[in-house]
């Protein structure tokens, strides 16, 4: 055990030392052109590193218990700040504060960002820190544990307080560019923002009071939806239950612009049902679609999906013996399901509310495909960043503003779930049967599902056909490929293969893209459920904050606020593949954090503590006892991560370029420009990639097999 | 299965973005005219040069936010298309690159007049007016004709214009009027106008869009994206308002410390040939190109037959004008009650 221990620990500091003599510090450096050799060139400041590096190693090889020696936790606390100081402090075009030009000279030529040499040597510093930290009884020692907090500590950090924060004291910036609290307080009082003129029935409502009307709207239909639809196909005989499990995830597969636009074919001043319903009762068609209800309908149909498998996951994890019991026991199936199941199912509930509310705050597709004139605070972000003025500011401003909704959210959540345990996997007998509901939640159920079905197969129907017809929103309806053809072109030429279509670019990096960001979501967001259900460490409560701010940041502020940090050096990555990739796995983090602690807060620790008991340390814990029993909020997070990956907007609009551009940014692109052919033909096209994909995944990690009886193989005759 | 794994990686590396392989011989080209005409563009210079073209179509007003937004370190190489305004704006502020590529002498006099304000920083690719465009099945009798006609309220609620801050058309729209009636009196018809639009589109282009599927009945746009539904069979009435009207000289721009500069200017001389900006009529777009050696468009308005102001590009392409402007126009038209 202690060798293994010291094994680790020297990985990390032999790392540390290889990269710094070896790897290229700067972003596009050579190779060999380290922090070494560029310090000996001249850029003095780099040395100090590497000094840290050498410190570390000979500690490392030279004493018996170095993680404990004093000098140690020194040399990684100096190593870490100095990495940061020096990235900051020295810029692309020179020093960034006066006194740095006296001490280095050199500074005045200035420096690129980090390249891989930074970028490991920085994870190879938070290795030891884990290490040193471990040692001194951080997690009660727990070495995995500490390493995976320190690690997301540091992660989380980077990649969503630092580019908030710079996004934040933009916020306080006065046009002349001091720093003052007097604009900010201007703008957030302002009365465009908080009017309720709309209520009162004098003029229109404020941005804040519009957002959070269909905000809570949206998710209150979404998450009933959900919970209807989980009902129906876990807990019914309902005969569509297939089709229903299909039709329910064909819109998580679809970029919501598309829907928008299927929305306004359909409901728009010309859609084919406005005009047929007009001509029945004799109205004009109106625009009635455009605003609250056309952005409502198309947010419900775009989140019902994510609710359903959130709460349907939760329906599966139900262990069946305690509705059975409350059955056996005399029961009425209503009570049962009052008393039993309904309690049990309100962590995925509120979950689901949420989700789809802060979906909701985020989601700035809907609202500029279909919003007319009801403007949200998604859009004035937007338009305020995209505008002319590029008033960041302003847009730092509604972002708080934003932010502060979110977290409202969380903390009303928090209060309506209370304290209660939610424990039904225990590890003990396990074996009852699945009760059906009753009858009249059944029926109740189905009336809700049923005109969600309807406008989802009427909007599928139009996407579907609306790519392959010359224009639909015109009822032109001869068949062609000329839309798929534009997108898709390409030619075996003299110079090779030539993809000359518009949508390849887009295509390839959204797949790439994809493929990168869903397992690091899935196992960083699992991992950080664990940590939370499951260590105790000191600063588990700001952990625990952390992560749920990160859940709490709209898209959209993450997009600005990566526009604002990562634009120039030290982190230098916008218009690279990998800032769309790290945007997916911190914006979908919590996605597969709340499966996790949903699906953990059911089972009982006391399987784990067995395992610890008989020596498993707390890695081996998670794979072979943790992992297995939450493997449906596994592949939940693995195949929204992906998908997302795919459909998401609100925060890639402000991050893709020119080199890797995303699908739903083009898309949005040829919707805003009224190319409806083109984005539905496109659509289709990554609806049935994705439909690959996900069937992909499913093969490889399969979905829940909890070993339970269905009524099935209970009903089988025994074979003694 | 290591056979498969092996065709999978080998599939995946020749999938590989190109970053991750050599730079030389692409252009990063950020495109703000019609997408369907940026796409015919990049691909004939692509078939031409062998450059490949790298392109994103963006609203001039989304794309000068943009390259402000990435002056640290500037990310595209040419921005092509567009009104010029924003482009005099970029200019001015030191976004842009000086160039006087040699074919200059062989472009129309509005071109190099945007080329001088400018101080050689932006140049005219090709120019249009701004009108209006009406659904013919929807608007029967007594077709309107002026930028008051537009005011009637049978209109209420059915007629589109972008929204300015996004939309250099718009802001054309917002200068034009400026110009037209004087500012407070231009604001004064805008929030009259207000009434009857329907909703502030974010693209230039989208308003005629709507109103050839009926959506609304009038969109505010230049004149030559009316002649191109109505060329792609839609029931569009093209409108050259009788007052008088603006016009844009979409311009073409270097971009300051681009990764590719050489590609840049290759693309910046044959941008300006005849033969390159012949390709806008193929794309349904039907702009007088600024070569006057280049053949202009059956299709498009003429020029000649319109009652153009006299639209002061160095005023209104400046910072100062265009931003305060844009501010006004959100306190007093942005903020009005629907």
């Amino acid at each position: 055990m202690t060798a293994r221990m010291g094994r680790v620990g020297l990985f990390w500091s032999a790392l540390l030392l290889a990269t710094v003599l070896a790897l290229p510090w700067f972003k596009g450096g050579a190779i060999f052109s380290s922090a070494l050799t560029e310090g000996l060139a001249g850029r003095v400041w780099l040395l100090p590193l590497v000094a840290v590096a050498l410190g570390l190693a000979a500690l490392a090889f030279g004493t018996r218990d170095w993680r404990v020696h004093p000098a140690g936790a020194v040399l990684v606390g100096v190593g870490l700040v100095w990495l940061i100081l020096q990235g900051f402090g020295i810029g692309l075009r020179g020093p960034a504060m006066p006194g740095i030009a006296v001490l280095f000279p050199a500074a005045a030529n200035g420096q690129p960002g980090f390249g891989w040499g930074a970028w490991v040597a920085g994870i190879a510093l938070v290795g030891v820190l884990a290490e040193v930290l471990a040692a001194r009884g951080f997690c009660r020692g727990e070495r995995f544990a500490a390493f995976s907090i320190v690690g997301i500590v540091a992660a989380l950090t980077l990649f969503v307080f630092f580019p908030i924060l710079t996004l934040m004291s933009a916020a306080f910036i006065a046009p002349d560019g001091t720093l003052s609290a007097l604009p900010f307080l201007i703008r957030i009082t302002a009365p465009d923002l908080w009017s309720i003129g709309c209520l009162t029935g004098g003029g229109r409502c404020g941005v804040v009071v519009n957002t959070v009307v269909l905000g809570v709207l949206s998710a209150a239909f979404a998450a009933t939806l959900g919970l209807a639809l989980a009902l129906l196909v876990a807990r019914t005989d309902f005969r569509m239950r297939r089709f229903l499990r299909a039709i329910a995830i064909l819109p998580i597969i679809t970029p919501p612009f598309v829907v928008g636009v299927a929305i306004i074919v359909l409901f728009g001043r010309t859609g084919v049902v406005t005009v047929e319903v007009a001509e029945w009762f004799g109205m004009r068609p109106s625009r009635w679609v455009y605003g609250l209800p056309g952005i409502l309908l198309a947010q419900v149909l775009a989140f019902t999906p994510v609710t359903f498998l959130v709460i349907l996951s939760a329906l599966e994890a139900i262990n069946p013996t305690l509705e059975e019991a409350s059955t056996t026991l005399g029961a009425r199936p209503v009570t049962t399901f009052r008393t039993v199941t309904w309690p049990l199912l309100r962590p995925a509930l509120a979950a689901a509310f949420l989700l789809a509310f802060i979906e909701s705050l985020s989601d700035f597709g809907n609202p500029i495909v279909l919003g007319g004139s009801y403007d949200v605070l998604s859009t004035k972000i937007f338009f305020a960043v995209v505008g002319a003025q590029y008033d960041l500011s302003q847009a730092a401003t509604l972002s708080v503003l934003l932010l502060g909704l979110t977290v409202a959210a969380f903390w009303l959540q928090t209060r309506w779930l209370g304290r209660s345990s939610y424990v039904t996997v225990t590890g003990k007998s396990d074996a009852g049967l699945v009760a059906p509901v009753p009858p009249l939640i059944k029926w109740a159920a189905v009336a809700a599902v049923l005109p969600f079905v309807l406008v989802t197969v009427g909007v599928y129907v139009i996407i579907l056909i609306g790519g392959f017809v010359t224009d639909i929103a015109r009822m032109e309806m001869s068949p062609t490929f000329s839309h798929l053809w534009t997108a898709f072109s390409f030619e075996l030429g003299e110079r090779g293969l030539q993809l000359f279509g518009s949508a390849w670019n887009s295509m390839i990096t959204t797949l790439w893209v994809s493929t990168l960001s869903a397992p690091l979501t899935m196992g960083i967001g699992i991992l950080t459920a664990w940590l939370i259900a499951r260590q105790d460490f000191v600063g588990k409560r700001a952990f625990e904050f952390g992560t749920l701010l990160s859940f709490a940041i709209p898209g959209t502020v993450v997009g600005v606020s990566y526009i604002a940090a990562f634009n120039v050096p030290p982190i230098d990555m916008t218009g690279t593949l990998w800032i769309l990739v790290i945007c997916f796995v911190f914006r979908n983090l919590p996605v597969g954090m709340r499966a996790g602690i949903a699906a953990l807060a059911q089972i009982d620790r006391s399987m784990e503590e067995a395992s610890q008991t008989m020596g498993a340390g707390g890695g081996r814990v998670l794979r072979d006892v943790v992992l297995p029993l939450i493997r449906p909020a596994i592949f939940t997070a693995l195949v929204y991560s992906f998908v997302t990956a795919m459909t998401a907007v609100s925060a890639v609009i402000f991050l893709v370029s020119a080199r890797h551009n995303m699908a739903t940014a083009y898309i949005m692109g040829r919707v805003g420009n009224g190319e409806y052919a083109l984005a539905m033909a496109y659509s289709t096209v990554l609806m049935l990639v994705m439909v690959a994909c996900v069937a992909l995944m499913n093969l490889v990690v399969g979905r829940a097999r909890l070993g339970r009886r269905s009524a099935v193989t209970s009903s089988a005759p025994p074979t003694e | 299965m290591i056979r498969r794994f092996t065709l999978i990686g080998a599939t995946a590396l020749s999938l590989q973005p190109a970053s991750a392989f050599a730079q030389a011989n692409e252009l990063v080209l950020y495109c703000s005219v019609g997408e369907e005409w940026c796409r015919a563009q990049s691909e004939a210079f692509t078939r031409e040069t062998g450059i490949n073209v790298l392109m994103t179509r963006k609203s001039s007003g989304e794309t000068f936010a943009q390259i402000k937004a990435e002056e640290g370190q500037p990310r595209g190489d040419v921005w092509w298309g567009g009104t010029g305004d924003p482009h005099l704006q970029a200019a001015q502020e030191g976004l842009t690159e000086e160039y006087r590529s040699p074919l200059l002498a062989d472009l129309q006099p509005w071109a190099v007049a945007q080329a001088e304000t400018s101080g050689y920083k932006t140049v005219g690719i090709y120019a249009g007016a701004l009108g209006y465009g009406y659904n013919s099945t929807m608007v029967t009798e007594n077709p309107p004709a002026c930028w008051s006609d537009l005011l009637d309220a049978r209109f209420v609620d059915d007629i589109q214009v972008a929204n300015p801050n996004s939309s250099g058309t718009s802001y054309t729209m917002l200068a034009t009027m400026v110009q037209l009636m004087g500012e407070d009196e231009a604001f004064a018809y805008l929030a009259q106008l207000h009434a009857n639009i329907s909703q502030y589109t974010q693209s230039g282009a989208a308003p005629i869009r709507a109103a050839a599927t009926g959506e609304t009945a009038v969109g505010i746009v230049f004149m030559h994206d009316a002649v191109a539904e109505a060329v792609g069979g839609a029931p569009i009435v093209t409108v050259a308002p009788c007052e008088g009207t603006g016009y844009e000289v979409g311009s073409m721009s270097l971009i300051l410390g681009g990764p590719n500069p050489d590609a840049a200017k290759i693309w910046y001389d044959w941008a300006l040939s005849p033969a390159a900006q012949e390709i806008g009529a193929t794309a349904k777009s039907f702009q007088v190109p600024s070569n006057s050696n280049a053949a202009t468009p059956p299709e498009a308005p003429k020029l000649i037959d319109i009652k153009l102001i006299d639209y002061d590009f160095a005023r209104f392409g400046s910072s100062e004008v265009r931003s305060a402007l844009l501010a006004r126009w959100d306190a007093e038209i942005g903020i009005l009650p629907k």
